[in-house]
């Protein structure tokens, strides 16, 4: 009876007054609003990417023909600046929930704790145990409900978007911008713009691929981002910590959702591959301008 | 006995091949000498009806590239004709030698002035630069063409450009006998000379500017009107829409117009409403100048640091999980 007790949730005995029912395959990870914030996250992201890169790279063989692609170099400044927009309202409207939800609504959770964002000391051990577990020193280490990874990818989308945003803004509005900084702060906000993009660009298009999605194990593609679910076996050994924190709780039900239906299964492919495949697309121009 | 026989059958034959040359040969066969020419054209005081002088020095022309030449090889129409000839001459044809500087010019805006605009006296024909009988190589010092002498060649009819050209600091290097300072030909050329208000041309013109100030046309690239530029689009700043065109004089001069004095007019012709902050705007930076810009030498070391470091950490941290996660693959059943 031991090994039933191992791998049957203990829910049953928790709360002994729900009634009896099957456990569910799927749990909740991702919300709506998240989703959604993602997926424009990921359409402003490229398509600032295409319509950057022909300036950022103006010496490569493709820059012209890549900018052509937006109708020349005003139609894709203009289309730059219009994700521009978009991404940065995107990543405003969120800090703003954030906030709201952490003083107004009192989530504390949001600002620290296992739920949260913010780095804590458990992100270091878990690095550490990650290391460890590289060259078979220790087990994988019992993630909470984000990695140390994700957090990495959270903060610097913010970071970015952030100062990529004021640099962009600057650099969209000299006239006004002029009125409190001097001139040369165009010469550095053109040059952090386009710092910042390389480093933004070759990190998604490789590093954030590389650990959301083409990584074995989830080749070629995580589809959570995408449904919000996952199965539930798949969240126990990923998300150890997570997992036996709400089952001892007994929570873990809460975030039960039916498996995602077909149709958002697909559109999530799609999505997912029509993403990955300009992103890898785009990696590959930067290779060819940067090592030709 | 035989060999007589056929000689004179050979002769026979010939007889009346002979004679219907003879007969269809013009009398004059010869085409006129230069001493022919020079009978009448080395009078000095040979005039046209409308006063323009006919005389050729006879020493000047053979003293010019051409010297060794006939005169009936450029004024080919007179090869056949009897002197004294018809008053009126078929152009001189230079392209059927010189066919690629032909090519060239036939498709130049001279060109197009002359033979499409209908400019026929203003717009220049190969002599208009060059000359007529006494024509020197562009090595020679005394030639038209020569580097110094161009200024005034092209100015001949460009006055008003040869005057602002003067007042540069590229003319005040020529004159100081500097032969890299640019003349007229160095960006315009010298034959294919295309308008210079077209987007190509605006563009193409940084190269040659490029060509002397390599450092300078670098640090414009990094710009974003070096970029815009570079893309081949307009409506940013290339060179001469900040320095000028002609009458180039270093900031240092109060005349220029990136003196400091007057760059708030120069950036505001196209950044309406320009003021001094804005103008402490560099269009030549240089991250690892620490002099000319303390905060664009930090952003760039903060970067050299940030960039190597996140791709270093989490590219090895990629690495070393697919090798851990391929072999656990393995080992599954």
């Amino acid at each position: 009876m031991t090994a039933t007790a191992v791998v049957e949730p203990r829910d049953t005995t928790s709360a002994p007054a729900a009634p009896v029912r099957p456990l569910s395959t799927h749990l909740l990870r991702f919300d709506r609003p998240t989703r959604i914030l993602h997926v424009v996250i990921m359409i402003t992201f490229l398509g600032l990417a295409a319509t950057g890169m022909p300036l950022l790279f103006s010496d490569a063989p493709w820059a012209r023909a890549l900018a052509m692609l937006f109708f020349g170099f005003h139609g894709a400044g203009l289309a730059h600046r219009f994700f521009g927009l978009v991404l940065l309202g995107a990543v405003v409207w969120h800090l703003a929930v954030v906030f709201w939800r952490a003083f107004v609504r009192g989530e504390s959770g949001l600002l620290w704790g296992p739920d949260s964002m913010v780095p804590q000391p458990r992100d270091f051990v878990h690095l550490y145990q990650q290391l460890k577990w590289f060259f078979h020193q220790g087990p994988p280490p019992r993630f909470e409900r984000f990695t140390y990874w994700e957090k990495f990818d959270y903060w610097a989308v913010l970071w970015g978007t952030l100062l990529m945003g004021a640099a962009g803004l600057v650099l969209w509005f000299p006239m006004a911008a002029s009125r409190i900084l001097p001139g040369w702060m165009f010469n550095v906000a053109l040059f952090v713009h386009g710092a910042e993009a390389t480093l933004a660009i070759v990190f998604i298009f490789v590093v954030h691929f590389f650990n959301g999605h083409l990584r074995p194990g989830k080749f070629p593609m995580d589809m959570v981002i995408f449904t919000g679910s996952v199965r539930r076996e798949e969240l126990r050994r990923e998300r150890a910590g997570q997992f036996e924190r709400l089952e001892r709780a007994g929570a873990l039900e809460r975030l039960a959702v039916a498996p995602p239906a077909p149709a958002v299964l697909a559109r999530g492919r799609a999505t997912g591959a029509i993403g990955l495949s300009v992103g890898v697309a785009l990696f590959v121009l930067i290779l060819y301008a940067t090592l030709r | 006995m035989t060999a007589r026989i056929g000689l004179l059958c050979a002769t026979a034959c010939l007889v009346p091949w002979l004679a219907g040359a003879a007969v269809a040969a013009p009398p004059d066969v010869k085409p006129p000498t230069n001493e022919d020419c020079v009978a009448c054209h080395g009078d000095a005081s040979l005039k046209r009806d409308d006063g323009r002088s006919l005389a050729v020095d006879a020493r000047h022309f053979e003293a010019s590239m051409h010297g060794p030449m006939a005169c009936v090889d450029c004024h080919a129409d007179l090869a056949k004709a009897e002197l004294p000839h018809e008053p009126k001459l078929a152009r001189v044809q230079c392209g059927s030698c010189h066919d690629d500087i032909g090519g060239k010019y036939r498709d130049s805006i001279h060109a197009w002035a002359k033979d499409r605009a209908g400019l026929t006296t203003a717009a220049p024909s190969c002599a208009s630069c060059h000359g007529t009988h006494d024509i020197k190589a562009h090595t020679d010092n005394a030639s038209r063409v020569f580097r110094e002498q161009v200024p005034a060649t092209c100015g001949s009819c460009h006055s008003g450009i040869r005057d602002t050209y003067d007042r540069g600091i590229h003319a005040a290097a020529l004159k100081k006998g500097d032969s890299r300072a640019p003349v007229c030909v160095d960006c315009h050329t010298t034959h294919s000379i295309q308008r210079a208000d077209t987007d190509k041309w605006r563009l193409g013109v940084t190269a040659e500017c490029g060509s002397c100030h390599a450092g300078v046309v670098d640090s414009f690239r990094r710009t974003f009107h070096g970029k815009v530029t570079e893309l081949g689009f307009t409506r940013v700043a290339a060179c001469a829409d900040c320095h000028g065109a002609h009458d180039i004089l270093p900031a240092s001069n109060a005349a220029s117009m990136v003196a400091p004095a007057r760059l708030v007019a120069t950036c505001g012709k196209c950044h309406q409403g320009a003021n001094e902050r804005f103008v402490k705007y560099d269009p030549h930076p240089n991250p690892r100048d620490y002099k000319r810009s303390a905060a664009l030498w930090w952003a760039n070391r903060f970067y050299w640091v940030l960039i190597p470091g996140c791709f270093g950490f989490f590219g090895l941290h990629s690495l070393l999980w697919f090798r851990r996660s391929t072999k656990d693959q393995e080992k599954r059943p």
